[in-house]
């Protein structure tokens, strides 16, 4: 017994699709041709001269021991902004679920930060923990913290990562509060019948049946960790202190657009295009198995 | 009613009507926000309001790196503005360019404009001149850089408020007692590369970096880890640790410190003259930047900064004739003397200059000199100016390894050794690239 649908004519499913087709194609296939193409070639700035270089571009990334490390530190800003964005937006869609009154304002309130820009959320942080004058920074000082992330490591990456889980938390709690809704309630309240309290009732019942959402948001964030927080870093930390949050994101963004080689930048965008494949490869096979759908 | 209509219809077509031949539109594009972008928009106002024919239009694109990418972007795609304001790290790469530029000494040549290079300050024009002696591209906003200091703090700590540290010993005494005053910034800077590693060079009368900082050529390597640049390191690394130096991030971030009174003492740009006149509510005092008084031939002249009008290739004729004409208002000597005035950036011609001295600015408003006694001199072939290929990168490697100095990461010689030799691997590229 054949469950799937047949279309009967050849060209139909073709013209269904083409929209999307399209869309695919001239957003995500065709530039990243072109950074394939890119990461093989040295360009000038102005794009006057262009010259085929193999793979020397490559070559000259894994050469310098300086960007080698920085796949430990996008391992750790990626994993802790994964795990953090998750976890924190679970629990608040959780808590949004349950409310009775009221229960639109909080939910607006909390896809809100999902409206600003990746830049203007990396200022805002800043601002609130600038050194000095900033309202956070201030407080943790009258507290007897020392906070200084223009000289601290440490706090650095725990700014950015506060900074890239903060914007990302809504579209997670978006997804989180959806999933939760379309639990069927007789089996909330079977089990709450059965005696079943919050806690059991979340871990045996809610948990395992948001599972293909959380597989989802899994993938979407390790993806936006990787990809969509340059400009945080740039507006925080660019990079610092040191390198110790100079993510591999950045490093693209910055010889792109700052020091203007178009070659390097392209070879580590394809460097990373790699990574995260491979990332989503392997989260589907292994991951995936875990999933009840 | 109808009425009404039809003489609106009149009006409008009026209106229309107007411009009797078509203005040429130039576009301008610069960096320039806050006070500084009103300034530029006034020049425009005012070329624009002194002819008839060209219409100058100043757009803001964002930071000089934002502004630059966005020209090369337009450059791609066919639609390049007619001027680009670029910083000066940004120079070897777009006199590399050659394709990409048309240079200001041909454009005035061209457009029969009256054009003499003699007539701009050597050590500022010297910056933006190709070794053939043709002038690339029109300084416009130098600055370079200063020292700044509150009056106020200088008088709560105990120390003369109208006597400015003139050496970096007396800075860190200084420190120390308004950091004893309860001074919780007492010195701080911006721009680490360009205060205390570029222009500290020149006004130590140091190299750099070899064959005269890269005037001599792109085989230029870095020469900044001396035992000089190394004692200077050393010494802030010590004020830094106990809390007279604080770090306050990369390119001009520390800029916001000095006028809002937080840190007391501060080197920067010249150009930042602007907003501390307007945003600081103490006694300011400017002075020129201190130095090592046992170090022979110091002080010697510091670096510029800032930037320079490029002008793009692939334009039409009338269209650079209007630039030529704006560059001749920009370089008259009444433009330039009362954007000196306004802006704290270096007047572009000796003319300018004289006109400022003679309007008595300079004694009212003391220490707006400074920039221009420091920049003034002759200069000699190490303190002429720093010319090197992938700079923006250098600068970047150059604020990476310091900022372990004052981490406590690296000492300060492992971090000058590092960036030595990081930033050089960038010069090698350059050369390879520009044979």
């Amino acid at each position: 017994m054949e469950k799937r649908v047949r279309f009967r004519s050849t060209w139909l499913p073709w013209l269904l699709l083409a929209p999307q087709l399209a869309v695919i194609g001239t957003f995500f296939f065709w530039p990243a041709s072109q950074a394939v193409l890119q990461s093989v070639q040295q360009q000038d700035a102005f794009g006057l001269s262009t010259e085929w270089v193999g793979l020397a571009n490559f070559q000259r990334l894994f050469a310098d021991p300086l960007y080698v490390e920085s796949f430990t530190t996008t391992a750790l800003f990626s994993a802790l902004v994964a795990v953090a964005g998750i976890s924190i937006s679970l629990l608040l869609a959780q808590f949004a679920d349950r409310v009775v009154r009221g229960a639109m304002v909080y939910k607006t309130l909390l896809i809100w930060p999902y409206a600003v820009a990746p830049a203007v959320a990396g200022v805002l942080w800043t601002f609130m923990f600038s050194p000095g004058v900033g309202v956070v920074a201030w407080g943790l000082r009258e507290l007897g913290w020392d906070w200084n992330h223009l000289l601290n490591g440490r706090q650095a990456m725990a700014l950015i990562v506060m900074a890239a889980v903060w914007k990302q938390i809504s579209y997670n709690f978006l997804f989180f509060l959806a999933g939760l809704q379309s639990i069927p309630k007789s089996l909330i309240e079977a089990a709450a019948i059965d005696g079943a309290g919050p806690w059991r009732r979340f871990w045996t019942i809610q948990f395992p049946l948001l599972s293909p959402t959380t597989f989802f948001l899994l993938v979407i964030n390790v993806v936006y960790a990787f990809f969509d927080t340059f400009a945080i870093v740039d507006a925080a930390t660019q990079g610092g202190p040191g390198k110790d949050t100079a993510i591999l994101v950045y490093k693209v963004y910055y010889d792109g657009f700052k020091a203007l080689d178009s070659g390097g930048s392209a070879a580590q965008s394809v460097v990373l295009m790699v990574i995260v494949i491979a990332l989503t490869v392997v989260q589907f096979r292994y991951v995936e198995r875990r999933v009840n759908y | 009613m109808n009425k009404t209509c039809a003489f609106a219809l009149a009006t409008l077509a009026a209106a229309l009507s107007l411009p009797a031949h078509a203005q040429t539109e130039i576009q301008w594009w610069h960096a320039m926000s806050g006070p500084l972008g009103e300034w530029v928009n006034d020049l425009a106002k005012q070329y624009n309001a002194s002819q008839t024919d060209y219409k100058v239009v100043p757009t803001y694109k964002g930071t000089y790196d934002e502004s630059m990418t966005a020209a090369i972007a337009a450059f791609r795609a066919g639609n390049a503005p007619h001027i680009l304001q670029v910083f000066e790290v940004g120079t070897a790469t777009m006199m590399a360019s050659k394709g990409a530029i048309k240079p200001v000494a041909d454009v005035m040549k061209e457009s029969g404009a009256k054009f003499d290079p003699k007539a701009y300050v050597p050590a500022v024009a010297g910056y933006y001149t190709a070794p053939d002696g043709r002038m690339l591209s029109l300084p416009f906003n130098s600055s370079t850089t200063i020292f700044y200091y509150n009056k106020d703090a200088f008088k709560a700590a105990g120390l003369d408020p109208n006597k400015a540290p003139a050496t970096w010993p007396e800075v860190a005494l200084a420190a120390a007692k308004l950091k004893a005053s309860g001074h919780r910034c007492p010195f701080t800077t911006s721009w680490i590369s360009w205060t205390q590693l570029e222009s500290f060079s020149a006004w130590h009368n140091t190299l750099f970096a070899t064959l005269n900082n890269g005037f001599g050529g792109t085989g230029a390597r870095l020469a900044f880890n001396t035992p000089l640049h190394l004692r200077h390191f050393e010494n802030l690394a010590n004020m830094s640790k106990q809390g007279l130096f604080i770090y306050k991030g990369r390119g001009n971030a520390a800029d916001v410190s000095f006028p809002s009174g937080e840190c007391a003492m501060m080197t920067g740009s010249s150009g930042l003259y602007s907003r501390v006149a307007k945003e600081a509510k103490f006694a300011y005092g400017i002075a020129a930047l201190p130095y090592y008084p046992d170090v022979p031939g110091a002080p010697q002249n510091t670096v510029i900064g800032g930037a320079s009008l490029w002008v793009m290739a692939g334009k039409k004729a009338p269209e650079y004739k209007g630039v030529a004409s704006f560059f001749t208002f920009l370089s008259n000597a009444e433009v330039q003397s009362a954007s000196h005035k306004r802006t704290g950036y270096l007047p572009i011609t000796t003319a300018a200059y004289e006109l400022t001295e003679k309007s008595g600015f300079y004694k009212d408003k003391p220490g707006t000199d400074v920039a221009v006694t420091q920049m003034i001199r002759k200069t000699t072939d190490k303190s002429r100016g720093i010319r090197l290929g992938n700079f923006v990168q250098i600068r970047t490697i150059v604020d990476e390894e310091t900022e372990q100095i004052w981490t406590g990461k690296k000492t300060a010689k492992e971090a000058l050794d590092t960036a030595v030799q990081r930033g050089n691997e960038q010069l090698e590229r350059f050369q390879a690239a520009n044979k």
